[in-house]
């Protein structure tokens, strides 16, 4: 049973490294044909060019093949749980070599590259434990370097208010978000403390595309955000254009009365997540990517 | 569009205006942080000439070994700019003329570009096959101890493309211009919406 999900999910790894997620390729296609700009249009079809040629030639589309993180919810009977850790550890193994992945780990502080793609913390587990579940429901994120250089998180007064956010979420965009290859997917996170802004962030960026936060209020400044984040002009790659975000995503949680933490995380275009869902006899329903049968 | 082969000459560089789209040929080199660093910083030259050549901001995904022959399968560019505090002296030391990344640089490398006769040329972020499949010939190694992204790759490129000029031997920088309109435009965006 256990190397059966060892498979599975390395075999997953490998095919989300060398294909976009359904719904992050319908939103580049759209954008794309919305676009007038002529060099915007140039650069936008270098990428869908570009992942047509990574199937065709079953290759990595974008040689960062990033770091490997997995967010979990597991359900408190699913049969390998306590066995977790190891499997996808050795997964993330497996997939460097059949993929194969570019060696991206470099173990803190020697600088040296593990050449496997794993080490210390690496790949990247979050879990949460779904009681009176036997399933496990995976989102696996290839987390590349460039589009992680731009991430920011810092705790306000909480009367710098929507604008303070706003303003925050530009800056990093305008300063940092032009070499991260736009057209980014962008979340946000706001909460009591630096780091609970960060983690809802990172969820907030992995949401589906289209989608938006079920309370109205938010849904609105998500949009506005996308509006300001657009008309800056940075379009794909920096090069200028009418947009520059897919989307843009909040999770908000209550903060204290005298902060309020608030971070942002960016991902390329080439937003290499999947979903997958292992019930108890580990068989796989791939729900990110149509056709993917494991 | 402009064809160039390499290496290139001085007064075909200094012709190339930011904007232009160059489709290249010949051999160049692969080499990014490290690459930068063992040049300028430990001042160690590479056994292969690149004067008039190329250096491609990119840690490739190669499969095979010096025995077997090494084939690209991935090569998209890297972010330039972390280049920017080296890439003058690489340009004065090494003699490349042709700089290819991910978005822009600084003024310190447009001053060099100038005074030596270079240019920053941008690929399209990601499109890593893409370029692979310009690549017609892996080379080889050089410095294969900084690991797969950082070591020198020797590459042979048949109409790599289309690279967009970012800076020119004028002093042109696109990028630098386009901060300048994306900062303005934030702060447009923002009293608009808010």
């Amino acid at each position: 049973m256990k190397e059966i999900f060892i498979d599975k999910t390395a075999m997953f790894i490998d095919r989300i490294s060398k294909r976009l997620p359904d719904d992050v390729l319908e939103k580049l296609r759209a954008m794309s044909e919305a676009e007038r700009a002529p060099r915007a249009k140039a650069l936008y079809k270098c990428m869908l060019d570009n992942v047509s040629l990574a199937a065709e030639r079953s290759r990595p589309l974008c040689q960062d093949t990033g770091l490997v993180q997995f967010f979990l919810k597991v359900g408190s009977s699913f049969p390998l749980l306590d066995d977790l850790d190891d499997c996808l550890t050795e997964a993330v193994r497996r997939a460097y070599v059949s993929a194969p992945l570019r060696p991206n780990a470099v173990e803190f502080p020697s600088e040296r590259n593990t050449l496997t793609n794993v080490g210390d913390g690496v790949p990247f587990i979050e879990y949460e434990i779904v009681p009176h579940s036997d399933k496990l429901e995976m989102t696996v994120y290839l987390a590349g370097g460039g589009s992680a250089l731009p991430g920011r998180a810092e705790v306000f007064p909480p009367s710098v208010g929507f604008e303070g956010i706003a303003r925050f979420v530009a800056d990093a965009m305008v300063e940092k978000g032009i070499n991260a290859c736009p057209p980014l997917v962008v979340g946000v996170g706001v909460a009591g403390c630096m780091a609970t802004a960060a983690k809802l962030a990172k969820h907030a960026m992995l949401r589906v595309i289209p989608s938006s936060n079920p309370r109205p209020e938010i849904a609105e400044e998500e949009r506005i955000l996308k509006d300001i984040l657009d008309d800056i002009g940075i379009g794909p790659q920096g090069a200028g254009g009418s947009s520059s975000v897919m989307q843009v995503s909040m999770e908000c949680a209550a903060h204290h009365p005298s902060s309020m933490g608030v971070a942002v995380q960016f991902s390329c275009w080439a937003f290499r997540r999947g979903r997958i869902i292992f019930d108890r006899d580990m068989r796989a329903t791939v729900t990110s990517h149509g056709g993917i049968e494991l | 569009m402009i064809r160039l082969t390499l290496p290139v000459a001085e007064k075909e560089v200094r012709a190339l205006r930011t904007g232009d789209e160059v489709y290249l040929s010949g051999r160049l080199v692969a080499g990014r942080d490290r690459v930068h660093e063992r040049i300028v910083t430990e001042n160690i030259l590479p056994d292969i000439s690149l004067e008039g050549g190329a250096v491609f901001h990119a840690g490739p995904i190669v499969k095979g070994d010096a025995e077997t022959g090494f084939e690209t399968l991935a090569i998209g560019p890297t972010t330039s700019m972390r280049m920017e505090n080296f890439e003058a002296e690489f340009i004065a030391k090494t003699g490349v003329r042709l700089i290819i990344g991910k978005g822009g640089m600084g003024m310190r490398t447009a001053a060099a570009c100038k005074k030596y006769g270079a240019a920053h040329l941008m690929f399209a972020g990601g499109a890593a096959v893409l370029a692979a499949e310009r690549i017609t010939k892996t080379e080889g190694v050089i410095w294969d101890d900084l690991g797969m992204p950082e070591a020198m790759w020797v590459l042979d490129a048949e109409s790599l493309g289309p690279l967009i000029v970012t800076i020119d031997a004028e002093g042109n920088n696109m990028f630098e211009e386009n901060k300048k309109k994306f900062a303005a435009a934030k702060e447009a965006a923002l009293r608009k919406y808010l």
